[in-house]
């Protein structure tokens, strides 16, 4: 179907339905609506990265004049549900924990108590008086640190789940252990020429999106609530927050406002349940909004890592073998994407031996939340820098090296199953004839490549499609609107009806509004969700041959659809195609509105592959580096509308490469975040980077009716790799720590220099 | 028969075996014929996934088999 198939509208450009809200300013994010009587919630927070809280007293700020409520963890119920998010049911206790502390605070920033008063000024310096005992412990910062023998333990019940190390017992701050295995490793590394083995190290980074959390509730006295805020999953906000403030579900409405950045980061819940339980109190709205400084302590950035490295290959290129011991930070609590990473670092490759092991490891930072391909960028930044060197000394092109090695529909993922249809082959042969490939680099400049991998997520999504009397359209879903999806869903619903894109009116529903869907993440939006809309487009088009067959007095299997047409059949007395203008234009006659509608629980499947091209420019004076030239190539499956899907793969590019040079979570010996800010953390900005060029790929998901694979994720995973590979062709210099920073650069510029004249 | 194939990290609950073959007709019954054959692993396999013949299910509830499906049990994952 999808080979065939004629198109009209998917692969167009149409404007943005959002695009002149956002721009005007009009478009309301989580911070902007306040509510009659609202109150301001604020805080307090622990000044101490691990320490056992001995006693709370909040009598003074509860007397302060303008205060309406204070909070602590007493005032929630301790809860050991389970409720999905994203790919998994969860146990909500570490994620109420996590929201305010009980005994324990695991990181500095941890929630300890809030207050809600009639200005935020006044929650503020109430707050200020709340008087919490605290005896303090020794913070693990570090990964080392954490499995060291004498390492303090954050979880006395900590166990090692999954497959534990040999030596593995008693309480621990390794969360769980997997391991991936094929083969013989040790018979494959025997028969290699080339054994190349580095251990890589990065820090802690945040998605930086740059709307902070905000929401704002009421809840009355009945227990029924509403929440606005900006989030990538209303249903789990709904579900997460009634559960850890003591609420029914079914009492609480979410409505999500439109989101500014999430990459994974606004899946999970930090204030709403605040607000609630304030709300529940003080019987008046409450709003709470983080301050840069509280996203960056407080929210969930993505692991720092350890990971070890080690490759064979014979002469020709070919891998045979391979091992990696991957080592993630947590956070407080554990949760770390290491699983992910250890199923991606070698899916790009056929290797007939490797063995993997992945760690899951607890210390004293803010809980990880998903940042874009959870996982996947740590384990390729390794796996990639080392193929770059076995490429090097090989004296083998590299994307020719990756080619020589690159799975194929047929073979078997590391993970397991075999590879259905994916475009890794076709990536890397676009890379190459690429005029990027080729173009001559200048002084102090250097190439690299790199290649990455994500999933695509699958999961439940729900649709409605409703006709208006003039023959428009409005499709509503669950999924708040990160990447361009409500122009996509548009688009779809154009397809199958056949009426104008601009005709038709997406939107996201709130939990009332809209049948049951999973979270904004996972790159499913487009794929899953998307399946939902063009099976509720495709119902209200069956419900319009219906309505057609009603009015031609023929029967509804008669009826044709050709070109947003309703076709008699031949011979039909008087009959001519009808449009949907038409057809719905007579909805009251022929039995009431149309509404289609669709729900759906999609499998994870149509992975996919993409590469960069990185050229860097480095000052051997200071260390300083520029991107001077970058380009995407991705297996996009089918472009819906490929502006959106060019803007992932840039945006994700950029992410990317800020992880790569600049960006790192710095801590202080005692466990304090000390750049959490804009100023300290430094991100690219647009004018930071070239315009990143992007060519699109497109093998098919035979999954899905167009062919979709997800899109938004694969773009962040091969940056930090191909940044440092072209750092290597610059400068001369491995390097096997992030971030590529000017002193880092600098220091290992003079180093090198100083070798090469001790020589 | 379908063909199911655990990972490394579960062998050590089916004294080495990775690779077993179970005539199901269904997800839930592949489970309980699993779960018979090797008790220890039971309480491990809701935290997997599930590849029936390349395609991953986070819950594959009563998901159907082929006579001669391939099924992976690999670890679950979270998107962004």
């Amino acid at each position: 179907m999808t080979a065939t198939r004629e198109f009209k509208f998917v692969g167009t450009r149409p404007i943005r339905h959002d695009g002149v809200d956002k721009v005007t300013g009009r478009a309301s994010y989580g911070a902007d609506v306040t509510w009659p009587g609202t109150l301001h919630g604020f805080v307090l927070r622990s000044p101490h990265a691990h320490a056992r809280i001995v006693s709370i007293d909040t009598r003074a700020a509860e007397a302060t004049p303008g205060v309406h409520a204070v909070i602590t963890a007493r005032d929630l119920p301790e809860t050991t549900a389970r409720i999905a998010i994203g790919e998994s049911a969860i146990d909500l206790r570490d994620i109420a924990d996590n929201v305010m502390a009980r005994t324990k605070v695991l990181y500095h920033g941890h929630a300890v108590a809030a207050v809600a008063a009639t200005t935020l000024d006044i929650a503020r310096r109430a707050a200020e008086t709340i008087a919490v005992v605290y005896e303090v412990l020794e913070p693990v910062m570090s990964v080392d640190r954490a499995i060291a023998a004498d390492a303090p333990i954050l979880h006395p019940a900590m166990r090692t789940t999954g497959a534990p190390a040999a030596d593995a017992a008693g309480a621990t701050n390794v969360a769980s252990r997997i391991e991936l295995k094929r083969g013989d490793v040790d018979a494959g590394f025997a028969a290699a020429d080339l054994v190349v083995e580095r251990e890589f190290r990065t820090p802690m980074v945040h998605q930086g999106y740059i709307e902070p959390h905000a929401c704002i509730a009421r809840c009355g006295e009945d227990g029924r609530a509403s929440v606005w805020c900006t989030t990538q999953g209303p249903f789990f906000v709904r579900d997460a927050s009634a559960a850890i403030a003591g609420l029914d579900p079914a009492h609480v409405k979410v409505i999500p406002s439109e989101i500014g950045g999430g990459f994974g980061g606004k899946i999970v819940v930090y204030l709403e349940p605040l607000a609630l339980a304030l709300s529940r109190k003080a019987q008046r709205p409450v709003k709470m909004v983080m301050g840069r400084d509280e996203v960056f302590r407080a929210t969930g950035p993505t692991s720092g890592s350890k990971v070890r490295v080690k490759l064979g290959a014979r002469r020709d290129g070919t891998l045979v073998a391979a091992s990696a011991s991957l080592w993630y930070e947590a956070g407080a609590y554990s949760g770390s994407p290491a699983g992910a990473g250890a199923m991606c670092a070698l899916a790009a490759y056929k290797i007939p031996n490797f063995f993997i092991e992945a760690h899951d490891v607890v210390v004293n930072k803010p809980k990880v939340a998903a940042y874009r391909a959870p996982g996947s960028p740590i384990a390729a930044f390794a796996v990639e820098s080392v193929v770059d060197e076995i490429a090097r000394e090989l004296r083998i092109d590299p994307i020719e090296l990756r080619l020589r090695n690159a799975n194929a529909e047929g073979d078997r993922a590391p993970y397991g199953p075999k590879y259905g249809p994916i475009g890794l082959t076709q990536v890397l042969d676009a890379a190459r004839n690429h005029p990027h490939w080729r173009a001559p680099l200048g002084a102090n400049q250097g190439r690299g490549m790199a290649v990455g991998f994500w999933f695509n997520a699958g999961m439940n999504s729900s649709a409605t499609v409703t006709l208006n009397g003039d023959g428009s359209a409005a499709v509503v879903t669950g999924n708040p609107d990160i990447g361009g999806t409500r122009a996509a869903q548009a688009i779809m619903v154009a397809e199958e009806l056949g009426i104008p894109v601009e005709r038709v009116r997406p939107s996201v529903g709130d939990t009332d509004g809209s049948g049951y869907t999973d979270v904004t993440g996972g790159s499913r939006v487009c794929y899953a969700t998307g399946m939902a809309v063009i099976r509720a487009a495709e119902d209200a088009r069956e419900q319009l041959k219906a309505r057609a067959a009603t009015i031609w007095n023929v029967s509804r299997e008669a009826v044709e659809w050709h070109d947003g047409r309703a076709v008699p059949p031949e011979g039909t007395e008087k009959a001519k195609p009808m449009t949907v203008a038409e057809l719905a234009a007579e909805m009251t006659h022929t039995g009431g509105p149309i509404v289609g509608r669709a729900s759906l629980y999609a499998p994870m499947a149509g992975p996919a592959f993409g590469a960069h091209i990185c050229d860097l420019e480095v000052d051997p004076e200071t260390g300083r580096s520029q991107v001077v030239r970058y380009t995407v190539v991705q297996d996009v499956g089918r472009a819906v509308h490929p502006s959106y899907v060019e803007g992932q793969m840039q945006g994700g590019a950029a992410q990317g490469i800020g992880w790569a040079l600049n960006e790192a979570y710095v801590y202080s010996a005692d466990g304090v975040m000390e750049n959490a800010g804009f100023l300290d953390y430094r991100m690219p900005v647009a004018s930071d980077l070239p315009m990143i060029e992007t060519v699109i790929v497109e093998v098919a998901n035979p999954l899905h009716p167009y062919g979709v694979r997800g899109v938004g994720e694969v773009p962040i995973v091969p940056p930090l790799a191909a940044v440092a590979n072209a750092m290597r062709d610059a400068t001369g210099i491995r390097f096997t720590e992030l971030p590529l920073s000017p002193p880092r650069v600098l220091e290992a510029i003079e180093a090198a220099t100083t070798v090469a004249v001790q020589a | 028969m379908a063909t199911v194939h655990l990972p490394s990290g579960l062998t050590r609950h089916t004294g080495g075996v990775d690779t077993i073959e179970i005539d199901a007709a269904r997800i839930p019954e592949l489970f309980a014929a699993l779960c018979d054959r090797f008790p220890l692993i039971a309480g491990h396999l809701n935290d997997m996934a599930v590849a029936i013949d390349g395609d991953i299910y986070a819950d594959p509830g009563y998901q159907p088999l082929r006579a001669d499906s391939e099924v992976h049990l690999v670890p679950r994952i979270a998107g962004g």
